[in-house]
């Protein structure tokens, strides 16, 4: 497909670290490696069927419901924040995570709670994900009290640590190092966890990310970077930005497991995802999963989108890989849900998000003295201070 | 009380901390096998064991990300830098992460993570070795930054900074580590984050500095009393975020002239911002302009010859406090 360059990955031969061993023989679809050489055809979930994977197969129907109905909210949630940022009443970015749904839904649902999740800027999918309120996410959009940072982090800062889920992280591949200290923190408590630790393609090109990768592998530690490559770093196709394809190949010099898979379809991240922490919690292991997947929207939207990309491209993959359609057909297919359900599902999903705007809008803002909280714990806790002297320089 | 050094007293402090608290933990550049580039962390390996004594690769940026993102699920985690001019390839990791988190999470998460390791010039080693950062940590919110002079302070700002739930930066300096003195033995000895300390009382003059330059200070003052007889009052800072406003009025309207003393550069250095406080609170009691003694305003040089003087010294302090009398 002209454009998705990043798609090509999949048709390599050597797509995971065992290299060929799992590649080229379509009769490997159902193996535990994913997936060189058994890519599904373009165009649907295709012949690899992944609903028989062990990460799969036991999945109860409310189970599978709850996935759609999780990606239908985040759609849902995100499309009505789009409106309210064109109406004015959202500033700043909205990097949007339209079409990618099923990565975030896939992979947290196979969290423990003894897992962690950690992204960067393109986050209020994971934050639904993991079970943070559309109210408080679309109240810190708009920059209001009832907000999830009270309205100082905004679209790139959701943190719910009584979720396990840290952020939130506004700097490229800043994030990558945080999760290492997060899978580190799990290990050294002795816990059997892990962090998944979500960046995008054009974050493999920062720094900090290969010093991980080494500590990763250097000293055991239980993280999962999980590269979501839609294929464009801001406006900078994958073509353009970055050598040595694939991705995930990245993790190869530090002899971290690697592998490129889809992310359209939510069966098959869960099986990549599961592979994945069952390494990190048996064996204290790393890895580092390229999951290829598309957004709809422009990096943030107010981007121009056409520059980098053809409105071809765009509507070829909402038709014939939207990880919503393609996993509701499925669960008809499968009888876990008929048309009428899908749509009253839709519906509450939009109703939902509709109540989460009404909800901010008629939220309040900070007040003024709100600006000096949440700096430092000392200051927010004044019964338990040590220290002495003059900490603010300037307050309203 | 016993007589030890600088680099002693940093020792106990960590020492004392890694035994009473199973989430402190060491980590950096050779402090374990190695011993401490600077031998802070000696004997700590043997003493606590690789899990609490860490050698780290030479990537600051990801120790630092790595520590921060421990402190936020509950460690309390001490990284060193080999020097603190490392800590610029872990600017985003220190100075986004350690110091925002708290605020952009509206206060769900603490980073209580130590940054530690000498910020000095004055050692030969060019410029890129030498720099003073602890004017741009404490122009970030978020930060708490602390210049210990003394092996007493050493050890107790370490102390309270391994227990302080907020980021807390300590620029040590590598001329001070093998400087003596009495230090209480006490696992409770612990001296505040923000609290300044007079070291040598006088009425004419406020010399007020911190780091090294409060030795060389008090050097000034003891031949500005011999040989000028003026009698020169010299207050350390320890601490510049939080910093110890009270004190430093408490001195400018003893003595009503004031001499900023600091081996930071001067452009927005801690000096000018001690400058703007003394004005603002206390201009009715200045009898002369603020005078400044900083580094020269150059990248550090490398030549004894040069870096000799672009460090304050003796005479250059000197000169500049005879113009205030």
């Amino acid at each position: 497909m002209e454009g998705l360059h990043h798609d090509i990955n999949l048709d390599r031969e050597e797509a995971t670290s065992e290299g060929k061993e799992g590649s080229s023989d379509a009769e490997n679809a159902q193996s535990s490696k994913a997936v060189a050489g058994n890519r599904p055809k373009f165009g649907g979930v295709g012949e690899n069927d992944y609903s028989k994977e062990a990460a799969n197969r036991e999945l109860s129907t409310e189970e599978k419901i709850e996935f759609l109905d999780q990606m239908v909210r985040i759609r849902r949630f995100e499309e009505r924040s789009l409106r309210a940022y064109q109406q004015g009443h959202i500033g700043g970015f909205l990097h949007l995570y339209i079409g990618q749904e099923a990565v975030a839904v896939g992979a947290v649902s196979c969290m423990t709670e003894e897992d962690h999740v950690i992204t960067a800027y393109r986050d209020h999918g994971h934050a639904i994900a993991v079970g943070m309120e559309m109210d408080e996410c679309m109240a810190e959009l708009y920059g209001k009290k009832t907000g999830c940072s009270k309205g100082k982090g905004g679209s790139m800062h959701f943190f719910a640590p009584d979720k396990n889920f840290w952020g939130g992280h506004g700097i490229v591949g800043g994030q990558t190092p945080l999760g290492l200290g997060i899978a580190y923190a799990v290990k050294y408590k002795g816990a059997k966890g892990a962090c998944l630790c979500f960046m995008g393609d054009g974050a493999t090109n920062q720094g900090p990310f290969y010093e991980s990768l080494n500590l990763a592998a250097l000293w055991g530690l239980p993280v999962i970077y999980v590269i979501e490559n839609n294929g464009y770093s801001m406006g900078t196709a994958e073509a353009r930005h970055s050598a040595g394809e694939p991705l995930a190949r990245r993790g190869d010099p530090f002899d971290v497991n690697w592998s490129v898979s889809h992310g359209h379809d939510l069966y098959e991240v869960r099986h990549n995802i599961s592979e994945a922490l069952r390494l990190a919690h048996e064996e204290s292991k790393p890895s580092v999963l390229e999951i290829v997947t598309y957004r709809y929207r422009g990096h943030s939207v107010a981007d121009p989108d056409q520059t980098y990309r053809s409105k071809e491209e765009i509507e070829e993959y909402k038709s014939n890989k939207d990880p919503i359609n393609l996993f509701k057909d499925r669960l008809l297919a499968e009888g876990v849900i008929d048309e009428g359900a899908a749509l009253e599902m839709d519906r509450k999903a939009k109703d939902e998000a509709e109540a989460s705007a009404e909800f901010a809008q008629a939220s309040p803002y900070p007040d003024p003295e709100e600006l000096m909280q949440d700096v430092y714990w000392e200051t927010d806790d004044p019964g338990g201070r040590t220290s002495e002297g003059t900490i603010f320089f300037e307050s309203p | 009380m016993s007589a030890i050094t600088y680099r002693e007293a940093l020792n106990q402090a960590l020492c004392e901390e890694i035994t009473l608290d199973d989430r402190v933990v060491l980590m950096g550049e050779e402090v374990a096998q190695f011993k401490g580039s600077y031998k802070v962390s000696e004997g700590m390996l043997e003493q606590f064991g690789a899990e609490r004594v860490i050698d780290t690769p030479i990537s600051e940026a990801a120790f630092s990300g790595l520590a921060v993102g421990a402190a936020m699920m509950g460690m309390r985690p001490v990284v060193e830098f080999m020097f603190w001019s490392f800590c610029y390839v872990a600017f985003d990791q220190i100075f986004n992460n350690a110091a925002s988190v708290r605020y952009m999470s509206g206060g769900l998460i603490n980073v209580p993570v130590v940054f530690r390791g000498p910020a000095n010039g004055g050692t030969n080693v060019g410029a890129t070795h030498s720099h003073t950062p602890e004017n741009f940590a404490a122009n970030t919110p978020g930060l708490k930054v602390v210049c210990p002079a003394t092996p007493a302070d050493a050890k107790g700002l370490l102390k309270s900074a391994i227990r302080d739930n907020d980021p807390v930066c300590i620029m040590e300096n590598t001329i001070l580590y093998n400087m003596e003195g009495e230090v209480p033995d006490n696992e409770d000895f612990l001296v505040p984050l923000g609290k300044a300390n007079v070291l040598r009382e006088g009425s004419d003059l406020s010399i007020i500095a911190h780091g090294k330059a409060v030795h060389t200070s008090l050097q000034v003052a003891q031949t500005l009393e011999e040989q000028y007889k003026v009698s020169a009052e010299v207050l350390d800072l320890r601490s510049i975020r939080p910093l110890d406003i009270e004190a430093i009025l408490s001195s400018v309207k003893k003595t009503n002239r004031v001499l900023l003393v600091e081996e930071n550069k001067p452009f927005c250095g801690v000096g000018a911002q001690v400058s703007f406080i003394i004005q603002d609170q206390a201009f009715d009691y200045l009898d002369a302009p603020i005078k400044r003694v900083s580094a020269i305003d150059a990248p550090q040089a490398y030549s004894k010859a040069l870096e000799s003087i672009q460090i304050p010294e003796h005479d250059r302090i000197l000169a500049k406090a005879k113009e205030l009398i």
